[in-house]
């Protein structure tokens, strides 16, 4: 995304068109990201209900992954992934990127 | 054809109103600004507006329902006086920030503590820096005329505009002035059309997004070029209306000033009781003047500093004091515009009037001779004084 003016930009930081969130990047914020291990998950997709980022992805009612553009790393989707699965871990980004 | 009617201030400011018909007010009742949307309310009750009135529960709320309707692209104004503009504190900055061009009747009171109802202006140049446009008006005419330039100046710029009055002397005091016909106003400030909407669903917008450090500075650059480019456009609708009213509006307004050697500089209501003083003091061969103040916000220095350069002894007359022990806020903005001129006058300031202290004929004599012995003696020896307060 093309980082404009002021002479550029819409006057008072009015955004004029719908959906511009998604091309906003706000994974650098994270310093915890959450691993799933696909074998233990059962697909029940609580954790995309509970995620407040929409950044559980997932294809035809399965979770491929987690979109790291935009997840900040809180860490609900592990806490509310059901005891007995358990799918999702949180690591720090420290161990992940080295 | 103008009509000549006696009418208070807030009358003729509740009347500018009626004729200008904003499609929302939304405010909460205040003295001395109370009678102004407490008049226009009766004009919602007898159906003679379309306005649709919003009874907020605070002045927070006031600005704030005004902020969404402005959003929603509607015609919005309000009044409100001392605490209630300062209780909209936060509302201010966050509609001119989203540049909503907003119209207020502020009726300038004293701030508490200690408590007090009467006028100077310590509310709007509290609000001075808000990122609102600020016009004084010296009388009642004045008031009604700004309220109606106000419309056109906020809609043009997409500024908020406040207007003032002070309390009591001119919010309270009846004059004789001229009202325009409604078709006149309704021509002049002509029909609204805002460039977005917030209920617009075909074309979906976001008001009020968060900037970080990537877009803050740059969507604070524009508002300040908005006030910038304020200037021209003040005077052209200035000018536009003076051939509508015959009353002309400049952004400063001299008054035996060209040739004067000595002179005051002054906001409001001050000004009639000046002019009377300077009249008799011209009749008996003292060079005095004086430049009154009518835009604020934008403020003016090149202008300022333009109409005052030639003169030996200079006056700033200020109704509130920022309490920074350096003087008011009119005297220190007009030391930094005079600061470019190679050759400056002397300039003292007289904070005077706080709480509603009576400004009148005696006190401002004694300040002209002041300045002529500040002339005469070419040096200042107390630059800062306080004029009617007992010792």
């Amino acid at each position: 995304m093309k980082i404009l003016g002021w002479k550029e930009l819409p006057i008072g930081g009015l955004i004029l068109e719908g959906g511009t969130a998604a091309q906003y990047i706000t994974g650098g914020w994270r310093t915890m990201r959450p691993v799933i291990d696909t074998a233990k998950c059962i697909n029940c997709l609580t954790c995309w209900c509970y995620c407040p980022d929409s950044s559980i992805k997932v294809e035809n009612e399965k979770i491929t992954g987690f979109d790291l553009d935009h997840c900040k790393g809180c860490g609900i989707c592990a806490k509310e992934c059901p005891p007995k699965v358990q799918a999702i871990k949180m690591v720090a980004e420290s161990e992940v990127r080295g | 054809m103008a009509k000549r009617v006696a009418m208070t201030g807030n009358e003729a400011m509740a009347e500018a109103m009626r004729q200008i018909n904003p499609d929302v007010v939304a405010a909460y009742p205040i003295t001395p600004a109370t009678e102004v949307v407490q008049i226009f309310s009766s004009f919602v009750a007898d159906g003679l507006v379309n306005t649709e009135f919003v009874n907020a529960e605070s002045e927070h709320s006031a600005m704030s329902a005004c902020i969404g309707s402005a959003a929603a692209g509607a015609r919005t104004m309000t009044s409100t006086a001392s605490q209630g503009l300062a209780l909209m504190w936060e509302m201010l900055y966050i509609a001119s920030g989203l540049r909503l061009p907003i119209v207020m009747a502020e009726i300038n009171r004293a701030l508490s503590a200690p408590i007090n109802i009467h006028c100077d202006h310590s509310d709007t140049m509290g609000a001075r820096d808000c990122g609102w446009i600020q016009i004084f008006s010296e009388n009642a005419q004045e008031a009604y005329d700004n309220m109606i330039q106000a419309i056109r100046i906020a809609e043009k710029v997409l500024l908020p505009v406040m207007v003032t009055t002070d309390g009591f002397i001119i919010s309270h005091g009846m004059e004789t002035m001229e009202l325009l016909s409604d078709d006149e106003v309704g021509g002049f400030i002509g029909e609204y059309k805002p460039q977005h909407s917030i209920l617009d669903v075909e074309n979906p917008i976001t008001v009020g997004a968060i900037d970080f450090t990537d877009y803050y500075f740059e969507h604070k650059r524009q508002q300040i070029e908005a006030m910038n480019t304020a200037i021209p456009h003040i005077l052209e609708i200035g000018k536009e209306f003076a051939q509508l009213s015959g009353r002309s509006y400049e952004l400063v307004e001299g008054y035996m000033l060209e040739d004067a050697e000595i002179a005051i500089v002054a906001l409001g209501s001050t000004i009639g009781t000046a002019m009377v003083v300077i009249d008799e003091l011209r009749d008996k061969g003292i060079k005095a003047g004086l430049l009154k103040i009518r835009v604020f916000r934008p403020f003016p220095a090149k202008e300022i500093a333009a109409a005052l350069q030639h003169l030996k002894s200079i006056a700033i007359m200020d109704r509130s004091d920022s309490v920074n022990a350096g003087g008011g806020p009119l005297f220190t903005e007009i030391l930094a515009a005079l600061y470019p001129l190679s050759v400056r006058p002397l300039v003292v300031n007289y904070i005077y009037g706080l709480g509603g202290r009576d400004m009148d004929m005696e006190r401002i004599q004694g300040v002209y001779q002041d300045l002529q012995k500040i002339a005469a003696a070419a040096s200042i020896d107390q630059p800062i004084k306080y004029l009617g307060v007992r010792e």
